[in-house]
């Protein structure tokens, strides 16, 4: 295969990513050229940290979709650890330090048990999630009953803040992208968990280990939930356990995914076009904002907005040339 | 024992029987706490409020059946609440009387474009759903925000979901038996029924086999818009006002009753009956943990655990070497 033959073909498998990554470019563009400030540090930290956290819980959400999977519980395990680290990420830097460790390991676990359930268990992801989602939703109510907590305040500000000149969440976000998503998917069981996405019986008779992959890829996206959790408290300074904020995060995670070009139905699409796709639905709130429009519109332009964009799929219809191939 | 398992395992009836043992286990629980959970009283009082989440699930059901997921209903019921007190604002007297209907119509108009969004644009159902409740929140927050429609329900609304006109009997409780008679004549003795559960099965074999697939799914979620905005209107007239965000607390407990209840949740497979024992099972469960003045988290954590724990008993998938 020639270069150019090897860049067609990753082109169009990467047809998502690099659609979502543009949207996002002129988006913010637009956002940036709108805006009274415009592109200086104290603007970009604050759309950063507006725009990681979504980002972190949409590649969360990736893992599950790409095995064809679902995890309904990442807006309540970020809750949790939100909830968590209110309590444990406090005192001398030492204390603060191990406080994140058990934030992100209560994180894994969460996402672990889901993981055990949907294996050994054999229940549907989608109804499992929605059910150890409550679980976790309580256990958050039960260590926060009502708003407050702190956090370690030296580390929220270099954590918020830009103290190396670009805005630390955006380096956190890379290091994530780095540590966790890249290794995942050049990894055997990264491998097996898109195989299981595309043809789970397929897979299964090609001795793909489908239960490790599934397991790993459950606990995976907790400690990812956790990281964003953790990061909120960064964000908020306190804790809170609000089932808006969860059902919110959920459901924008997913929203996040399909905009990224990744497939509802599993086997293809990046974490990384999530991330893009979170991106995007974040700086479209902003947009209204810079645009002064009426505070009360917004709702419903954002609305019609992620309609139109979770849409642009059906174009896809225009090149179905037998009309089998449009039934599933 | 066993002969008996095996045959409620082959005609597929297993969930309901178990659901409802399960449901006998928590009366009888409850008790053991008070005797007051047993009196025809608290029992009448309990369906009258399961008959709100019966009407949700019942559209939940049918969408779920099709192989599908309704994430628009928290909305959709807002919509059905709010419009149908706007409309008597708006006309007086003459509203009064449209104020039901008008407040189905428009639910049943957003599940139009739900229904032309999955079936004929493709795109998955738990996305295009997703973003009409976001569309219909924008609505609702653009209607009542700007001026003050009316909020108060009708006396009509009122008598529907909290009078007891026939021998006792709640009349919201009599509208949920109507649903529900409706809904399974149109499983079992309509071709569009049928049709339903061959969608579910296997969409490209039902295509094959001359079934008119997209319109089928337009239809489901019309019915289920319509639905979700019948259970706004009659707890409208429950709570006597229209509110924002009422609907929440009805998507997650309608899936979960639907699943409880063996309708398979990737589509195909399922029975009404079984949703009505789920209703019934999460009303009760929830009533009792009010009751019992357990805190919310472990209201919450106990929710979970039940649901989770019962689909483990009898709603396992099959393993992959079968």
């Amino acid at each position: 295969m020639t270069t150019h033959a090897a860049w067609r073909y990753h082109l169009r498998a990467q047809r998502g990513l690099y659609g979502a990554a543009a949207m996002f470019v002129v988006i913010f563009a637009l956002y940036i050229a709108k805006h009274p400030v415009g592109w200086t540090l104290p603007v970009l930290t604050t759309a950063a940290n507006k725009g990681v956290l979504l980002a972190i819980v949409a590649m969360a959400q990736t893992l599950p979709v790409l095995t064809s999977g679902i995890d309904l519980s990442v807006g309540m395990v970020f809750v949790l650890a939100n909830c968590l680290a209110s309590h444990l990420v406090v005192g001398t830097p030492l204390q603060a330090a191990l406080g994140i460790v058990v934030v992100l390991a209560a994180g894994a676990l969460c996402g672990l048990i889901n993981g055990l359930i949907i294996v050994f268990g054999r229940l549907q992801p989608i109804i499992t999630t929605l059910a150890t989602g409550t679980v976790y939703f309580g256990l958050a109510l039960g260590l926060r009953p009502v708003p407050g907590g702190q956090v370690h305040a030296g580390m929220a500000d270099a954590v918020t803040g830009a103290p190396l000149g670009v805005p630390s969440l955006l380096l956190v976000l890379l290091a994530v992208v780095v540590l966790v998503w890249v290794p995942y998917r050049k990894s055997a069981i990264g491998r097996a968990a898109l195989a299981i996405g595309s043809s789970e019986n397929a897979a299964y008779m090609s001795g793909v280990p489908i239960g490790r992959a599934k397991i790993v890829t459950y606990t995976l996206a907790g400690l990812l939930a956790a990281i964003g959790g953790l990061l909120l408290t960064f964000v908020t300074y306190s804790g809170e356990a609000s089932s808006a904020i969860g059902g919110t995060y959920t459901l924008n995670s997913i929203a996040a995914v399909v905009i990224g070009g990744t497939s509802l139905a599993g086997g293809a699409g990046s974490a990384i076009g999530s991330v893009f796709g979170a991106l995007v639905l974040r700086t479209i709130g902003d947009l209204l904002f810079v645009f002064d429009l009426e505070p009360l519109w917004q709702p419903l332009f954002q609305g019609v907005i992620l309609l139109v964009a979770v849409s642009l799929g059906a174009l896809q219809l225009l090149k179905v040339t037998n009309r089998l191939e449009v039934f599933k | 024992m066993n002969a008996l398992v095996l045959r409620l395992k082959r005609s597929g009836q297993l969930p309901v029987a178990a659901a409802a043992l399960c449901t006998l286990g928590l009366l009888l629980i409850g008790s053991l706490y008070s005797s007051n959970f047993l009196s025809a009283e608290y029992l009448l009082l309990q369906l009258q409020i399961a008959s709100f989440l019966g009407v949700v699930a019942t559209g939940a059901m049918l969408v779920i059946l099709l192989g599908g997921i309704d994430l628009s209903v928290p909305w959709l019921v807002t919509v059905g609440g709010v419009m149908s007190a706007a409309v008597a604002g708006w006309w007086g007297g003459a509203g009064a009387a449209f104020a039901i209907p008008f407040g189905i119509a428009c639910g049943a108009l957003l599940g139009l474009v739900n229904g032309i969004g999955v079936a004929y644009l493709r795109v998955p159902s738990m996305i295009f759903t997703l973003g009409i409740n976001a569309v219909a929140q924008g609505l609702i927050v653009v209607h009542t925000g700007g001026f003050a429609p009316q909020d108060r329900a009708t006396p009509a609304m009122h008598l529907i979901a909290t009078g007891r006109s026939f021998f006792g009997l709640p009349n919201a409780l009599l509208v949920w038996v109507a649903v529900g008679t409706a809904t399974m004549f149109l499983l079992h003795r309509t071709a569009l029924g049928r049709a339903i559960y061959a969608v579910g099965n296997r969409e490209r074999a039902a295509y094959l086999s001359g079934i008119d697939t997209r319109r089928v799914t337009l239809l489901v979620f019309v019915i289920a818009g319509a639905c979700s905005a019948a259970a706004g209107v009659l707890l409208t007239g429950y709570s006597t006002k229209a509110y924002q965000a009422m609907g929440d607390a009805y998507l997650l407990p309608a899936i979960a009753a639907v699943v409880l209840g063996g309708t398979h949740i990737l589509g195909g497979r399922g029975s009404y009956l079984g949703t009505v024992v789920g209703v019934v099972l999460i009303t009760l469960l929830q009533s009792i943990l009010s009751v019992m003045q357990i805190p919310e988290m472990g209201r919450q954590v106990t929710y979970g655990v039940v649901i989770i724990v019962m689909l483990l008993v009898y709603g396992r998938g099959r393993r992959m070497s079968e």
